[in-house]
Protein backbone atom coordinates (compact mmCIF):
# COMPACT_ATOMS: atom_id res chain seq x y z
CA UNK A 1 0.00 0.00 0.00
CA UNK A 2 1.02 3.49 -0.84
CA UNK A 3 1.61 5.55 2.44
CA UNK A 4 -0.58 8.41 3.07
CA UNK A 5 1.16 9.41 5.75
CA UNK A 6 5.33 9.45 7.26
CA UNK A 7 4.45 9.75 10.88
CA UNK A 8 1.67 8.78 13.47
CA UNK A 9 3.03 11.22 16.54
CA UNK A 10 -0.41 9.63 19.06
CA UNK A 11 0.54 5.88 19.41
CA UNK A 12 0.55 4.01 22.51
CA UNK A 13 1.54 0.06 23.86
CA UNK A 14 0.80 -1.76 26.78
CA UNK A 15 -2.49 -2.41 28.68
CA UNK A 16 -5.04 0.80 29.55
CA UNK A 17 -6.14 0.16 33.55
CA UNK A 18 -9.48 0.99 32.99
CA UNK A 19 -10.82 -1.34 30.48
CA UNK A 20 -9.82 -4.14 27.79
CA UNK A 21 -7.76 -2.97 25.10
CA UNK A 22 -7.16 -5.88 22.24
CA UNK A 23 -3.75 -6.80 21.72
CA UNK A 24 -1.97 -3.17 22.83
CA UNK A 25 1.17 -4.80 21.10
CA UNK A 26 4.10 -3.60 18.96
CA UNK A 27 3.70 -6.41 16.46
CA UNK A 28 0.25 -5.49 16.01
CA UNK A 29 1.19 -2.06 15.65
CA UNK A 30 3.31 -2.52 12.78
CA UNK A 31 0.39 -4.15 10.86
CA UNK A 32 -1.66 -1.86 11.78
CA UNK A 33 0.52 0.84 10.16
CA UNK A 34 0.79 -1.12 7.57
CA UNK A 35 -2.77 -1.40 6.88
CA UNK A 36 -2.94 2.58 7.41
CA UNK A 37 -0.65 3.28 5.11
CA UNK A 38 1.89 5.02 7.65
CA UNK A 39 5.34 4.74 7.72
CA UNK A 40 6.33 5.46 11.81
CA UNK A 41 5.30 5.97 14.58
CA UNK A 42 6.62 7.33 17.69
CA UNK A 43 4.91 5.21 20.18
CA UNK A 44 4.82 5.75 24.38
CA UNK A 45 3.83 3.48 27.16
CA UNK A 46 0.43 3.40 27.96
CA UNK A 47 0.92 2.50 31.64
CA UNK A 48 3.15 4.66 32.15
CA UNK A 49 0.88 7.10 32.61
CA UNK A 50 -0.47 5.82 35.56
CA UNK A 51 2.89 5.31 37.37
CA UNK A 52 4.46 7.36 39.83
CA UNK A 53 7.72 6.76 38.57
CA UNK A 54 7.87 6.61 34.66
CA UNK A 55 11.42 4.78 34.57
CA UNK A 56 10.32 1.08 34.72
CA UNK A 57 7.67 1.86 32.15
CA UNK A 58 10.45 3.57 29.96
CA UNK A 59 12.54 0.57 30.36
CA UNK A 60 9.81 -1.84 28.77
CA UNK A 61 8.98 0.56 26.19
CA UNK A 62 12.34 0.80 25.05
CA UNK A 63 12.69 -3.35 24.96
CA UNK A 64 9.27 -3.70 23.65
CA UNK A 65 10.03 -1.37 20.80
CA UNK A 66 13.45 -3.05 20.05
CA UNK A 67 12.53 -5.11 17.69
CA UNK A 68 11.02 -2.53 15.45
CA UNK A 69 12.72 0.37 15.59
CA UNK A 70 12.64 0.97 11.82
CA UNK A 71 9.44 1.91 12.30
CA UNK A 72 8.47 2.30 15.96
CA UNK A 73 10.33 5.33 17.78
CA UNK A 74 10.07 5.80 21.25
CA UNK A 75 8.39 8.65 22.99
CA UNK A 76 9.35 7.94 26.37
CA UNK A 77 7.64 9.42 29.69
CA UNK A 78 9.96 12.10 31.62
CA UNK A 79 8.10 13.22 35.10
CA UNK A 80 9.96 16.59 35.74
CA UNK A 81 9.12 16.92 39.73
CA UNK A 82 10.83 13.61 40.19
CA UNK A 83 14.23 13.27 41.89
CA UNK A 84 16.92 13.21 39.22
CA UNK A 85 14.49 13.38 36.29
CA UNK A 86 17.15 14.45 34.04
CA UNK A 87 18.51 10.87 34.18
CA UNK A 88 15.29 9.77 32.35
CA UNK A 89 15.58 12.31 29.87
CA UNK A 90 19.22 11.84 29.42
CA UNK A 91 18.03 7.89 28.61
CA UNK A 92 15.91 9.19 26.05
CA UNK A 93 18.46 10.67 24.18
CA UNK A 94 20.99 8.12 24.19
CA UNK A 95 17.76 5.14 23.09
CA UNK A 96 17.06 7.58 20.15
CA UNK A 97 13.88 8.90 21.31
CA UNK A 98 11.47 10.91 18.77
CA UNK A 99 9.85 12.70 21.14
CA UNK A 100 9.08 12.90 25.07
CA UNK A 101 5.69 12.27 26.89
CA UNK A 102 4.43 14.01 29.70
CA UNK A 103 1.41 13.34 31.90
CA UNK A 104 0.59 16.92 33.68
CA UNK A 105 -3.18 15.59 35.27
CA UNK A 106 -2.43 12.85 36.18
CA UNK A 107 1.28 13.60 38.01
CA UNK A 108 -0.55 17.24 39.82
CA UNK A 109 1.16 19.30 37.05
CA UNK A 110 -1.15 22.58 36.54
CA UNK A 111 -0.79 25.30 34.70
CA UNK A 112 1.85 27.43 36.91
CA UNK A 113 4.07 24.37 38.01
CA UNK A 114 7.49 25.46 37.23
CA UNK A 115 8.78 22.22 36.41
CA UNK A 116 7.09 21.38 32.68
CA UNK A 117 8.90 24.80 31.99
CA UNK A 118 11.83 23.10 32.89
CA UNK A 119 11.28 19.82 31.03
CA UNK A 120 9.92 22.10 27.95
CA UNK A 121 13.10 24.22 28.12
CA UNK A 122 15.35 20.89 28.67
CA UNK A 123 13.77 19.10 25.58
CA UNK A 124 14.11 22.17 23.68
CA UNK A 125 18.02 21.48 24.55
CA UNK A 126 17.96 18.13 23.26
CA UNK A 127 15.89 18.88 19.99
CA UNK A 128 13.12 16.51 21.40
CA UNK A 129 9.22 17.42 20.92
CA UNK A 130 7.29 17.75 23.87
CA UNK A 131 4.01 15.66 23.74
CA UNK A 132 0.71 16.50 25.48
CA UNK A 133 -2.18 14.29 26.28
CA UNK A 134 -5.47 15.65 26.55
CA UNK A 135 -7.41 12.48 27.15
CA UNK A 136 -7.66 9.00 26.97
CA UNK A 137 -11.24 8.00 27.01
CA UNK A 138 -14.49 10.33 26.36
CA UNK A 139 -15.27 12.09 30.43
CA UNK A 140 -18.50 10.34 30.03
CA UNK A 141 -17.53 6.80 30.20
CA UNK A 142 -14.43 7.22 32.76
CA UNK A 143 -13.90 4.75 35.78
CA UNK A 144 -14.70 6.14 39.16
CA UNK A 145 -10.91 5.84 40.09
CA UNK A 146 -9.94 7.60 36.55
CA UNK A 147 -10.24 11.58 38.33
CA UNK A 148 -7.45 12.94 36.57
CA UNK A 149 -9.49 14.83 33.75
CA UNK A 150 -8.52 16.51 30.83
CA UNK A 151 -5.43 18.50 30.08
CA UNK A 152 -6.91 21.91 29.77
CA UNK A 153 -5.49 24.40 27.57
CA UNK A 154 -3.78 26.96 29.84
CA UNK A 155 -1.78 24.37 30.84
CA UNK A 156 -0.94 23.75 27.47
CA UNK A 157 -0.76 27.38 26.70
CA UNK A 158 1.79 27.93 29.86
CA UNK A 159 4.42 25.66 28.07
CA UNK A 160 3.79 27.01 24.89
CA UNK A 161 4.27 30.81 26.10
CA UNK A 162 7.39 30.01 28.10
CA UNK A 163 9.47 30.57 25.24
CA UNK A 164 11.57 27.29 25.87
CA UNK A 165 12.05 26.88 21.42
CA UNK A 166 10.41 23.24 22.26
CA UNK A 167 7.85 22.20 19.72
CA UNK A 168 4.56 21.17 21.71
CA UNK A 169 2.53 18.37 20.24
CA UNK A 170 -0.68 18.42 21.62
CA UNK A 171 -2.45 15.13 20.96
CA UNK A 172 -6.14 13.89 21.56
CA UNK A 173 -7.91 17.32 21.87
CA UNK A 174 -10.97 18.49 19.99
CA UNK A 175 -11.53 21.43 18.31
CA UNK A 176 -12.34 23.51 20.99
CA UNK A 177 -9.67 23.19 23.03
CA UNK A 178 -7.47 23.84 19.97
CA UNK A 179 -8.76 26.73 19.23
CA UNK A 180 -8.59 27.86 22.51
CA UNK A 181 -4.81 26.99 22.63
CA UNK A 182 -4.02 28.71 18.93
CA UNK A 183 -5.45 31.29 19.40
CA UNK A 184 -3.92 32.25 22.78
CA UNK A 185 -0.49 32.13 21.42
CA UNK A 186 1.56 34.46 19.75
CA UNK A 187 2.48 33.88 15.71
CA UNK A 188 6.09 32.73 17.23
CA UNK A 189 3.77 30.61 19.47
CA UNK A 190 2.26 28.90 17.62
CA UNK A 191 4.65 28.27 15.11
CA UNK A 192 5.79 25.85 17.44
CA UNK A 193 2.93 24.21 18.65
CA UNK A 194 1.57 21.12 16.91
CA UNK A 195 -2.07 19.08 17.14
CA UNK A 196 -2.61 15.55 16.17
CA UNK A 197 -5.43 14.09 13.89
CA UNK A 198 -7.05 11.29 16.55
CA UNK A 199 -9.83 13.29 18.09
CA UNK A 200 -11.30 15.62 15.58
CA UNK A 201 -15.05 15.80 14.12
CA UNK A 202 -15.29 15.34 10.98
CA UNK A 203 -18.88 15.62 8.48
CA UNK A 204 -21.31 17.07 9.52
CA UNK A 205 -19.98 19.29 12.20
CA UNK A 206 -16.62 19.36 9.73
CA UNK A 207 -14.26 20.34 12.82
CA UNK A 208 -11.64 19.26 10.76
CA UNK A 209 -12.01 20.65 7.65
CA UNK A 210 -12.68 24.13 9.56
CA UNK A 211 -9.34 23.42 11.39
CA UNK A 212 -7.29 23.14 8.14
CA UNK A 213 -9.14 26.42 7.29
CA UNK A 214 -8.45 28.40 10.04
CA UNK A 215 -4.87 27.63 11.51
CA UNK A 216 -3.97 25.67 8.98
CA UNK A 217 -2.41 21.92 7.41
CA UNK A 218 0.58 22.93 8.66
CA UNK A 219 -0.57 22.86 12.53
CA UNK A 220 -1.98 20.03 12.20
CA UNK A 221 -0.22 15.86 12.70
CA UNK A 222 -1.63 12.82 11.59
CA UNK A 223 -2.37 10.93 15.17
CA UNK A 224 -4.08 7.78 15.45
CA UNK A 225 -4.85 7.34 19.03
CA UNK A 226 -4.01 3.72 18.98
CA UNK A 227 -4.59 1.33 20.54
CA UNK A 228 -7.57 3.33 22.60
CA UNK A 229 -8.89 4.69 19.92
CA UNK A 230 -9.85 3.22 16.19
CA UNK A 231 -6.98 3.52 13.77
CA UNK A 232 -9.14 4.51 10.54
CA UNK A 233 -10.72 7.58 12.30
CA UNK A 234 -7.94 9.95 10.53
CA UNK A 235 -8.48 8.32 7.21
CA UNK A 236 -11.48 8.83 7.08
CA UNK A 237 -11.60 12.28 8.20
CA UNK A 238 -9.14 12.88 5.34
CA UNK A 239 -11.07 10.87 2.84
CA UNK A 240 -13.97 12.47 3.62
CA UNK A 241 -13.14 16.48 2.70
CA UNK A 242 -14.62 18.59 0.73
CA UNK A 243 -12.64 19.02 -2.82
CA UNK A 244 -11.23 22.20 -2.29
CA UNK A 245 -9.24 20.31 0.96
CA UNK A 246 -8.35 17.05 -0.91
CA UNK A 247 -5.14 16.95 -1.52
CA UNK A 248 -4.21 18.97 1.71
CA UNK A 249 -1.08 17.61 3.54
CA UNK A 250 -0.45 17.84 7.35
CA UNK A 251 2.81 18.67 9.09
CA UNK A 252 4.67 16.29 9.04
CA UNK A 253 6.55 15.25 12.26
CA UNK A 254 9.19 12.71 10.99
CA UNK A 255 10.68 15.55 9.08
CA UNK A 256 11.86 17.59 12.65
CA UNK B 1 -18.87 6.89 -13.73
CA UNK B 2 -18.48 8.07 -9.69
CA UNK B 3 -15.65 6.56 -7.22
CA UNK B 4 -16.31 3.28 -5.43
CA UNK B 5 -18.22 4.42 -2.28
CA UNK B 6 -15.23 4.63 0.51
CA UNK B 7 -17.52 2.31 2.97
CA UNK B 8 -17.48 -0.28 0.35
CA UNK B 9 -20.07 -1.60 -2.01
CA UNK B 10 -23.65 -2.54 -1.64
CA UNK B 11 -26.25 -1.01 -0.04
CA UNK B 12 -25.79 0.61 3.50
CA UNK B 13 -28.81 1.94 5.74
CA UNK B 14 -27.73 4.91 8.19
CA UNK B 15 -30.34 4.39 10.86
CA UNK B 16 -29.34 6.90 13.35
CA UNK B 17 -29.52 10.44 11.03
CA UNK B 18 -29.97 13.98 11.88
CA UNK B 19 -31.18 16.61 9.91
CA UNK B 20 -31.47 20.57 11.01
CA UNK B 21 -34.14 23.27 10.07
CA UNK B 22 -34.03 27.21 10.01
CA UNK B 23 -35.81 26.80 14.04
CA UNK B 24 -33.08 24.81 14.94
CA UNK B 25 -30.78 27.63 16.19
CA UNK B 26 -27.77 26.23 13.94
CA UNK B 27 -26.92 29.88 11.46
CA UNK B 28 -25.00 26.81 9.13
CA UNK B 29 -27.95 24.35 9.11
CA UNK B 30 -28.34 24.28 5.57
CA UNK B 31 -24.92 23.33 5.07
CA UNK B 32 -25.18 20.80 8.08
CA UNK B 33 -27.45 19.21 5.99
CA UNK B 34 -25.58 19.49 2.87
CA UNK B 35 -22.44 17.67 4.56
CA UNK B 36 -24.18 15.01 5.90
CA UNK B 37 -25.61 14.51 2.52
CA UNK B 38 -22.01 14.43 0.77
CA UNK B 39 -20.10 12.81 3.16
CA UNK B 40 -23.07 10.33 3.09
CA UNK B 41 -22.46 9.77 -0.79
CA UNK B 42 -18.74 10.06 -0.69
CA UNK B 43 -19.04 6.64 2.36
CA UNK B 44 -22.07 5.04 0.27
CA UNK B 45 -24.83 5.62 2.17
CA UNK B 46 -28.17 5.16 0.40
CA UNK B 47 -30.60 5.82 3.13
CA UNK B 48 -30.60 8.24 5.69
CA UNK B 49 -33.42 7.61 8.27
CA UNK B 50 -33.34 10.86 10.29
CA UNK B 51 -34.87 12.92 12.83
CA UNK B 52 -34.75 16.44 13.86
CA UNK B 53 -34.69 16.51 18.05
CA UNK B 54 -37.21 19.28 18.62
CA UNK B 55 -35.56 22.72 18.27
CA UNK B 56 -31.64 21.92 19.36
CA UNK B 57 -32.36 24.07 22.24
CA UNK B 58 -33.85 27.20 20.32
CA UNK B 59 -37.38 27.15 21.39
CA UNK B 60 -37.59 24.36 24.20
CA UNK B 61 -34.96 22.09 25.51
CA UNK B 62 -33.24 19.81 22.87
CA UNK B 63 -34.22 16.59 25.15
CA UNK B 64 -37.47 18.21 26.15
CA UNK B 65 -38.97 19.48 22.94
CA UNK B 66 -42.07 21.65 23.38
CA UNK B 67 -45.14 20.36 21.22
CA UNK B 68 -44.74 23.17 18.70
CA UNK B 69 -40.74 22.30 18.03
CA UNK B 70 -42.22 18.67 18.06
CA UNK B 71 -44.40 19.29 15.34
CA UNK B 72 -42.52 21.64 13.28
CA UNK B 73 -39.53 19.55 13.65
CA UNK B 74 -41.15 16.43 12.23
CA UNK B 75 -42.41 18.39 9.86
CA UNK B 76 -39.10 19.93 8.49
CA UNK B 77 -37.88 16.35 8.44
CA UNK B 78 -40.79 15.12 6.62
CA UNK B 79 -40.00 17.77 4.43
CA UNK B 80 -36.78 16.79 3.92
CA UNK B 81 -38.29 13.17 2.58
CA UNK B 82 -40.02 14.99 0.16
CA UNK B 83 -37.09 16.29 -1.26
CA UNK B 84 -35.18 13.34 -1.29
CA UNK B 85 -37.50 10.34 -2.22
CA UNK B 86 -35.01 7.94 -2.85
CA UNK B 87 -32.71 8.64 -0.01
CA UNK B 88 -33.95 9.68 3.37
CA UNK B 89 -36.79 8.86 5.28
CA UNK B 90 -38.23 9.95 8.51
CA UNK B 91 -38.20 8.75 12.35
CA UNK B 92 -41.25 10.09 13.61
CA UNK B 93 -39.74 12.16 16.98
CA UNK B 94 -42.39 12.77 19.97
CA UNK B 95 -42.07 13.44 23.66
CA UNK B 96 -44.39 10.86 25.79
CA UNK B 97 -45.28 13.32 28.22
CA UNK B 98 -47.62 14.96 25.75
CA UNK B 99 -49.28 11.44 24.97
CA UNK B 100 -52.20 12.90 23.40
CA UNK B 101 -50.48 14.93 21.08
CA UNK B 102 -47.71 12.09 20.51
CA UNK B 103 -50.28 9.51 19.85
CA UNK B 104 -51.58 11.99 17.16
CA UNK B 105 -48.44 13.11 15.53
CA UNK B 106 -47.43 9.27 14.73
CA UNK B 107 -50.84 8.95 13.34
CA UNK B 108 -50.22 12.34 11.16
CA UNK B 109 -46.14 11.60 10.31
CA UNK B 110 -47.31 7.76 9.39
CA UNK B 111 -49.93 9.00 7.41
CA UNK B 112 -47.29 11.06 5.51
CA UNK B 113 -44.49 8.56 5.43
CA UNK B 114 -42.57 8.27 8.60
CA UNK B 115 -41.51 4.77 9.36
CA UNK B 116 -40.05 4.71 12.74
CA UNK B 117 -40.84 6.23 15.88
CA UNK B 118 -37.37 8.32 17.79
CA UNK B 119 -37.74 8.38 21.33
CA UNK B 120 -35.00 10.69 22.91
CA UNK B 121 -34.93 11.55 26.70
CA UNK B 122 -38.15 13.73 27.98
CA UNK B 123 -39.10 10.48 30.06
CA UNK B 124 -37.04 7.30 31.20
CA UNK B 125 -37.50 4.02 28.44
CA UNK B 126 -39.07 2.08 31.40
CA UNK B 127 -41.93 4.47 32.18
CA UNK B 128 -45.73 3.62 31.71
CA UNK B 129 -45.99 6.33 29.68
CA UNK B 130 -44.11 4.99 26.94
CA UNK B 131 -46.33 1.94 26.93
CA UNK B 132 -49.47 3.29 24.17
CA UNK B 133 -46.22 5.16 22.20
CA UNK B 134 -44.93 1.06 21.73
CA UNK B 135 -48.15 0.05 20.83
CA UNK B 136 -49.02 2.08 18.32
CA UNK B 137 -45.02 1.15 16.84
CA UNK B 138 -46.04 -2.45 17.24
CA UNK B 139 -49.50 -1.94 15.01
CA UNK B 140 -47.43 0.10 12.67
CA UNK B 141 -44.59 -2.35 12.85
CA UNK B 142 -42.30 0.28 13.60
CA UNK B 143 -39.12 -0.12 15.12
CA UNK B 144 -38.31 2.35 18.16
CA UNK B 145 -34.67 4.00 18.01
CA UNK B 146 -34.26 5.54 21.83
CA UNK B 147 -31.71 7.57 22.83
CA UNK B 148 -29.46 6.11 25.49
CA UNK B 149 -26.31 6.95 27.69
CA UNK B 150 -24.24 3.95 28.21
CA UNK B 151 -24.12 3.05 31.84
CA UNK B 152 -25.96 6.24 33.77
CA UNK B 153 -24.93 6.32 36.30
CA UNK B 154 -26.24 9.17 37.96
CA UNK B 155 -28.46 12.05 36.49
CA UNK B 156 -27.51 13.71 33.41
CA UNK B 157 -27.48 17.02 32.86
CA UNK B 158 -30.30 18.62 30.14
CA UNK B 159 -31.99 14.93 30.05
CA UNK B 160 -34.29 12.07 31.37
CA UNK B 161 -31.49 9.98 30.23
CA UNK B 162 -31.87 5.98 29.61
CA UNK B 163 -29.26 3.35 29.61
CA UNK B 164 -29.46 -0.30 28.19
CA UNK B 165 -31.22 -1.40 31.46
CA UNK B 166 -33.75 0.60 31.24
CA UNK B 167 -34.52 -0.12 27.37
CA UNK B 168 -34.38 -4.00 28.18
CA UNK B 169 -37.07 -3.29 30.93
CA UNK B 170 -39.52 -1.35 28.40
CA UNK B 171 -38.46 -4.25 25.27
CA UNK B 172 -39.70 -6.84 28.01
CA UNK B 173 -42.50 -5.11 28.11
CA UNK B 174 -43.10 -4.86 24.52
CA UNK B 175 -41.78 -8.18 23.02
CA UNK B 176 -43.06 -7.35 19.60
CA UNK B 177 -41.83 -3.80 19.08
CA UNK B 178 -38.11 -3.90 17.38
CA UNK B 179 -35.73 -1.15 20.21
CA UNK B 180 -32.66 0.31 18.49
CA UNK B 181 -30.42 1.24 21.20
CA UNK B 182 -28.84 4.45 19.92
CA UNK B 183 -25.49 5.18 19.43
CA UNK B 184 -23.54 2.39 21.38
CA UNK B 185 -20.24 5.23 20.76
CA UNK B 186 -22.60 8.32 21.78
CA UNK B 187 -21.14 8.37 25.40
CA UNK B 188 -20.90 6.50 28.36
CA UNK B 189 -19.83 3.06 29.17
CA UNK B 190 -20.37 0.94 26.01
CA UNK B 191 -19.53 -2.50 27.76
CA UNK B 192 -22.07 -2.12 30.36
CA UNK B 193 -24.76 -1.78 27.74
CA UNK B 194 -23.67 -4.51 25.78
CA UNK B 195 -24.15 -6.70 28.95
CA UNK B 196 -27.08 -5.60 29.63
CA UNK B 197 -28.66 -5.98 26.16
CA UNK B 198 -27.65 -9.64 25.73
CA UNK B 199 -30.08 -11.38 26.68
CA UNK B 200 -32.68 -8.91 25.54
CA UNK B 201 -33.28 -10.50 22.33
CA UNK B 202 -35.77 -7.13 20.56
CA UNK B 203 -33.45 -4.95 21.66
CA UNK B 204 -30.50 -4.16 18.57
CA UNK B 205 -27.56 -1.71 19.03
CA UNK B 206 -26.54 0.97 16.14
CA UNK B 207 -23.00 1.62 16.14
CA UNK B 208 -22.83 5.02 15.61
CA UNK B 209 -21.89 7.80 18.08
CA UNK B 210 -18.24 9.64 17.92
CA UNK B 211 -16.29 7.18 20.00
CA UNK B 212 -14.47 4.94 18.52
CA UNK B 213 -12.95 2.81 21.34
CA UNK B 214 -11.40 -0.13 19.91
CA UNK B 215 -12.66 -3.35 21.42
CA UNK B 216 -16.67 -1.77 20.83
CA UNK B 217 -17.01 -3.42 17.61
CA UNK B 218 -15.87 -6.56 18.72
CA UNK B 219 -17.40 -6.97 22.42
CA UNK B 220 -21.02 -6.14 20.77
CA UNK B 221 -20.19 -8.37 18.13
CA UNK B 222 -19.49 -10.83 20.52
CA UNK B 223 -22.34 -10.63 22.79
CA UNK B 224 -25.00 -9.70 20.79
CA UNK B 225 -23.89 -11.33 17.53
CA UNK B 226 -24.37 -9.71 13.55
CA UNK B 227 -28.14 -9.59 13.57
CA UNK B 228 -28.66 -7.30 16.57
CA UNK B 229 -26.12 -4.62 15.22
CA UNK B 230 -27.54 -2.07 12.95
CA UNK B 231 -24.84 0.83 11.23
CA UNK B 232 -25.78 4.53 11.94
CA UNK B 233 -23.32 7.61 12.32
CA UNK B 234 -25.50 10.09 14.20
CA UNK B 235 -23.46 12.95 14.65
CA UNK B 236 -19.61 12.03 13.08
CA UNK B 237 -19.97 10.37 9.54
CA UNK B 238 -16.35 10.09 10.17
CA UNK B 239 -16.28 7.83 12.70
CA UNK B 240 -19.02 5.92 11.10
CA UNK B 241 -17.03 5.49 7.82
CA UNK B 242 -14.45 4.30 10.05
CA UNK B 243 -16.02 1.87 12.10
CA UNK B 244 -16.97 0.07 8.68
CA UNK B 245 -13.46 -0.25 7.80
CA UNK B 246 -13.06 -1.70 11.41
CA UNK B 247 -15.55 -4.24 10.91
CA UNK B 248 -13.73 -5.11 7.68
CA UNK B 249 -10.68 -5.10 9.61
CA UNK B 250 -11.67 -7.57 12.26
CA UNK B 251 -12.97 -10.05 9.63
CA UNK B 252 -17.01 -9.83 9.39
CA UNK B 253 -17.71 -12.17 6.80
CA UNK B 254 -19.77 -11.42 3.63
CA UNK B 255 -23.52 -11.86 5.47
CA UNK B 256 -22.64 -10.60 8.54
CA UNK B 257 -21.21 -7.80 6.58
CA UNK B 258 -24.24 -6.53 4.98
CA UNK B 259 -26.53 -7.39 7.56
CA UNK B 260 -24.86 -4.95 9.69
CA UNK B 261 -24.62 -2.35 6.67
CA UNK B 262 -28.37 -2.95 5.65
CA UNK B 263 -29.94 -6.42 6.13
CA UNK B 264 -30.72 -5.77 9.53
CA UNK B 265 -32.93 -2.66 9.12
CA UNK B 266 -34.87 -3.59 6.45
CA UNK B 267 -36.34 -6.74 8.35
CA UNK B 268 -36.98 -3.94 11.38
CA UNK B 269 -38.83 -1.60 9.23
CA UNK B 270 -41.82 -1.94 7.61
CA UNK B 271 -42.08 -3.50 4.62
CA UNK B 272 -41.46 -1.16 1.45
CA UNK B 273 -39.49 1.26 3.81
CA UNK B 274 -36.54 1.35 1.28
CA UNK B 275 -37.97 0.40 -2.15
CA UNK B 276 -35.62 -1.98 -4.06
CA UNK B 277 -34.43 -3.71 -0.35
CA UNK B 278 -36.03 -6.39 -0.28
CA UNK B 279 -36.20 -8.35 3.22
Amino acid sequence: MSRRSETDVSALIGPYPFRDVPHPDPDVLVRVLDREGIAFAWVGHLPTAFHRDPAAGNDQLYRALEPHRQRLRPAPAVRPDWPDWQRELRRATDEGAAAIRTWPRHWGLDAGHGALQELAMACSAQRLPLVLTVRFEDSRQRHALDVAGDLDAATIRGIARAGTGVKVVVVAASRALIEEVHWGLTAEERALTWYDTSWLWGPPEDDFAHLLRTIGADRLLYGTGWPLRLAQVTRANLALLPDELRSVKLADAGSW
Amino acid sequence: MGAAPLGGAGPLIDVHAHFYHDGCGRANWRQLNASRLSAGRLIGVTWHVGSILGSWGATSPTYFQSPADTIAGNDAMLAMQAVVPDGIRTWAAVNPNDTGLALRELERCSARGAIGLKLAAARRAADPLLDPLMEFAAAQQWPVLHHAWQHRRGPVAGQDASDALDLALLARRHPRVAIILAHLGGGGDWRHTVAAARDVPNLHLDLSGSGADRGMLDCALDAVGARRLVWGADLTLDTGLAKLWALDAIGLSGADRDAVRWRNAVALFPPGAFPGLAR
